[in-house]
């Protein structure tokens, strides 16, 4: 760690660390209604639950990417943040909406559409917090003494989400007119600007652990980004196949949609051959299992496994049912959840002067998540494959097929179990570094040549 | 071989013309011409019932044009297949309706709320889902 106001890190990360936990406890709610145990619907419908276990998602990846982004913008631009007192009121301010909207759930407080429940009035709390974040980040960008393509790449993600956030809070008087914005902030947010940011979080890790060359990297990183927007504006069509709207989009959303994947093929090949490249040994590893794996992953989740039911043809019959929850978990995990682990992870010990990163409960968290993650990935999609047939193609009842697939939500909650165990041990370690120090300063400058082997 | 000022090029070139075409066909799609919804048939009803439809975040369980929480039935064509007096019922019932065990949250509607969820449901009933509400067999009452 090279300057002071990196430290500012190290406290949206543990927001990170406390909303994801928070967010797990919800999920397995959910989890057990969905196998009819649900003891706790008088006091945490299924609703309830679900709008907290996807709001918490976005809130913490909010967090974890503000986080990324103070660690990260004051080494490109070489130059501390413009105000860490600010950073503070942001942080505690960020916090503030997320446990009023939270808290709000529970008592029927919610606008009600589908990853955006946030009330109208907490939305205006949103757009100054935002704004505060960008006004630190823009300023010091514009006074540094660098301005790299990484930073450029993931700021521009971070003022295009904040921008993007505005057509949410139109209202519309039309169910499907409003359906048609939402998506403006869902979709672009997580097959466009969102991957922006996850590209420029990428590029730094791989400037940072592969030691290849920034130019090299920062080259590809505007064809991966390119790709991104290329194919995912016009890609936001598959979301208007069957609500109402032209059927232009058929054709529009499915040719774009079909392409959407290569970004992140090229993203998955631009990792591993930037780690194959790379001449540095970096001591980190754990950091770089997370870096290198949210790059395949994210291709698995978000690109094939969004491509298997992105044709209109076959979303005809998937729109709507569990595949779309199978193809979600993978996506934000792969995408999302390891990139933000990857940065928590490479900036720990540089934050703490802690050299915690070579423990076996890192290792065992990656791979523990990991494979519970892909577990609970192939049980939702048997349930949805399940359900798409018995419903839509032999006309079964809604409920009489849900039935019929609640065996698959007790194999999703085994693997949810291992799951929380892998996050859990990652919690763990991110508590066992312990706060950052002044004395990671000093290390900085004296001892990282000596991490690089 | 490409430089870094081509690819900086295909990233701001391709961003541009493709949020210019999605923009025009933005304005194409909405078009009063091109209106699927019935758009002149929102009423005040309409209206009411989808604020109380987002203020209770029915979405949250069931889902309606296909989109939800994948919880509790999908809604598009509800009125179609049980009809308007049952709707009414669930919505005003004082005990939570729990088909096969899973249990909904006892909203208990007046009169003028429940009226106003049918007026909705109803509008969106009549969409042209480009095939969508005649594919999905338990959507369409004639393949009941």
């Amino acid at each position: 760690m090279k300057y002071k106001s990196q430290q500012v890190a190290y406290w949206f990360f543990a927001l990170c660390m406390l909303l994801f936990a928070l967010q797990i406890v919800y999920g397995f709610i959910m989890g057990f209604a969905r196998i009819g145990m649900d003891g706790l619907h008088d006091w945490i419908p299924f609703n309830t639950a679900r709008a907290v276990h996807t709001n918490l998602l976005v809130v913490w990846l909010l967090s974890g990417f503000m986080g990324a982004a103070y660690y990260i913008i004051p080494e490109e631009a070489q130059r501390e943040l413009v105000s860490v007192k600010w950073a503070y009121v942001q942080l505690i301010s960020l916090a503030l909406v997320g446990v009023l909207a939270i808290t709000g759930y529970h008592f029927n407080i919610w606008e009600g559409r589908k990853f955006l429940e946030i009330p109208r009035e907490l939305d205006y709390l949103v757009v100054i917090n935002v704004l505060l974040f960008l006004g630190i980040i823009l300023t010091t960008l514009y006074k540094g003494k660098r301005r790299t393509t990484t930073a450029l790449v993931l700021t521009m993600g971070l003022v295009f989400a904040a921008l993007l956030y505005l057509p949410g809070m139109i209202w519309f008087d039309s169910q499907v007119t409003d359906s048609f914005f939402r998506w403006w902030v869902v979709h672009l947010w997580v097959e466009g600007v969102w991957e922006l940011i996850m590209g420029g979080i990428l590029a730094f890790l791989l400037i940072k652990l592969t030691g290849v060359d920034r130019e090299v990297i920062e080259k590809w990183l505007y064809v991966i980004v390119g790709l991104t927007f290329l194919s995912g504006i016009l890609g936001t069509g598959h979301h208007y196949y069957y609500i109402g709207v032209n059927k232009i989009w058929l054709i529009v959303g499915g040719v774009f949609s079909a392409l959407e994947p290569l970004a992140f093929l090229a993203m998955a090949l631009f990792a591993v051959y930037m780690y194959r490249k790379g001449e540095r040994n970096h001591p980190n590893k754990i950091a770089l299992f997370w870096t290198i794996g949210s790059a395949i992953v994210s291709f698995v989740g978000a690109g094939l496994l969004g491509f298997a039911h992105t044709l209109p043809q076959v979303n005809l019959y998937t729109h709507g049912t569990l595949i779309t929850a199978m193809h979600g978990h993978y996506a934000f995990w792969g995408a999302y959840v390891m990139i933000v682990l990857a940065i928590i992870s490479y900036a720990m010990p540089n934050m703490t002067g802690r050299k915690r990163h070579d423990k076996t409960n890192g290792h065992l968290a990656f791979w523990l998540s990991n494979i519970g993650m892909l577990g609970m990935v192939v049980a939702m999609g048997v349930a949805g494959v399940v359900q798409v047939y018995l419903e839509r193609r032999l006309s079964m009842d809604f409920m009489v097929a849900q039935e019929e697939v609640k065996i698959h939500f007790v194999v999703m909650l085994l693997n949810a179990s291992l799951f929380a165990t892998g996050i859990g041990l990652y919690i763990y370690e991110f508590i066992k570094y312990g706060r950052p120090t002044d004395e990671a300063l000093e290390m900085k400058k004296e001892e990282e040549p000596a991490l690089v082997h | 071989m490409l430089s870094k000022s081509q690819a900086r090029t295909f990233f701001f070139g391709g961003t541009v013309v493709t949020f210019l075409i999605f923009i025009g066909l933005t304005i194409y799609s909405l078009a009063p011409g091109n209106d699927q919804t019935n758009h002149l048939a929102i009423t005040d009803d309409v209206i009411k019932g989808k604020h109380l439809w987002e203020t209770n975040n029915c979405m949250g369980c069931h889902s309606i044009l296909g989109e939800g929480g994948y919880y509790a039935p999908e809604l598009t064509k509800v009125i179609d297949r049980r009809g308007a007096p049952l709707i009414k019922a669930i919505l005003q019932s004082p005990v939570p309706w729990a088909p096969n065990g899973r249990k909904m949250v006892a909203y208990e509607m007046p009169e003028e709320e429940a009226a106003a969820m049918v007026a909705y449901l109803e509008w969106i009933g009549k969409i042209d889902l480009n095939g969508f509400d005649r594919i999905v067999s338990p959507l369409a009452k004639d393949k009941q």
